[in-house]
């Protein structure tokens, strides 16, 4: 397959993700329940891209000892907790996984 | 009623801070595509045509690993499984709308456009409230393609040892940092996060993501029925 076969489907397939269930669901088919529970989507989907991104190192294997990116992911949440400010969250894990790995 | 344009910027307001994060993603994408071996004009349609961050690096992932191009493309599709669960979420907001309209806005059903206007979508009931999605995504396609190309531009001129690829999952972090405080939540997202970091070797094709969701939104609905009975 050509490089750009396989971005066109690539892109395809993504539209569709994006697309089928706006297309597909109607109003009616909502109730509170429902609701409840979709409510919860943002914290059952972005920890799976997280922790692996956290936990998980280049070679793909799972790293707990001397891994910086573990201790400025937890600075991060404490000053999320606290601050509840997406900015000072970002920008405390960054400060302080650069603090890790240039400093100490 | 707010005027759509309002609703519009409201909505490239909200989602700037989640921005901040995207520019080193984006430059990251570029440099990564064409040290792969990717042309500049096909780094540059990947992000025009795919317009997914984490999907994209997937992509150069797999493909610099020699993957076949079937397995390429149902992993894209596996992380982007994620989008199903954020159009179930918005679709409710969006079903009166006319289907050109449904069409273009699907483009633009993001992590960051789709994190901020879920919010304002359940609080704001006028008819136009989903210029405020249509705001955030268009921010979010903007500075995506502009760092792409940026990345495409500058080359190996971004030192690797900065880690800026960590500024992604911090992106997520803060995201979900209103739900830190809530109990179900926090279980959620601890059993979210072991399924995907234990099955991230073991389930194919990275799907891991989804079903890693899929069980987090199952715990979810038993904890939310548990506390309820009670």
């Amino acid at each position: 397959m050509s490089n750009w076969a396989l971005i066109i489907y690539c892109g395809l397939i993504t539209y569709l993700t994006r697309f089928t269930m706006i297309a597909l669901i109607k109003k009616e088919m909502f109730n509170d329940r429902i609701r409840e529970v979709l409510s919860f989507v943002p914290s059952a989907i972005f920890p799976a891209i997280i922790f692996p991104a956290i936990f998980i190192n280049d070679s793909g294997s799972f790293q707990l000892e001397d891994n910086p990116k573990i201790i400025a992911a937890i600075i991060a949440m404490v000053i999320g907790i606290f601050t509840r400010s997406i900015i000072a969250t970002i920008f405390s894990g960054l400060a302080s996984y650069w603090f890790l790995i240039f400093v100490i | 009623m707010k005027s759509s344009f309002k609703i519009f910027l409201k909505g490239i307001i909200d989602v700037s801070p989640l921005m901040i994060p995207v520019v080193p993603f984006g430059l990251i994408f570029g440099v990564l595509a064409i040290d792969i071996g990717f042309s500049p004009l096909e780094t540059m349609g990947m992000s025009l045509i795919i317009f997914g961050g984490a999907s994209q690096i997937v992509l150069l992932q797999l493909f610099s690993g020699g993957a076949s191009s079937l397995v390429i493309i149902s992993s894209v599709g596996a992380v982007n499984s994620r989008h199903l669960l954020y159009g179930a979420v918005v679709s409710e907001h969006l079903s009166d709308l006319k289907l050109i309209w449904k069409i273009i806005i699907s483009y633009f059903l993001i992590d960051q456009a789709f994190a901020i206007s879920n919010e304002y979508l359940k609080k704001n009931k006028n008819n136009n409230r989903y210029f405020h999605l249509v705001g955030g995504g268009a921010t979010c396609w903007v500075i995506w393609q502009s760092t792409t190309l940026l990345g495409i531009i500058l080359g190996s001129a971004i030192p690797e040892k900065l880690g800026l690829s960590f500024a992604v999952p911090l992106t997520f972090l803060a995201l979900l940092v209103n739900d830190f405080r809530k109990f179900i939540n926090v279980v959620v997202i601890i059993i979210s996060g072991l399924v995907a970091t234990l099955g991230y070797n073991y389930i194919p094709f990275k799907a891991y993501v989804i079903v890693a969701a899929l069980v987090g939104l199952f715990t979810a609905m038993i904890l939310t029925k548990k506390i309820k009975t009670k």
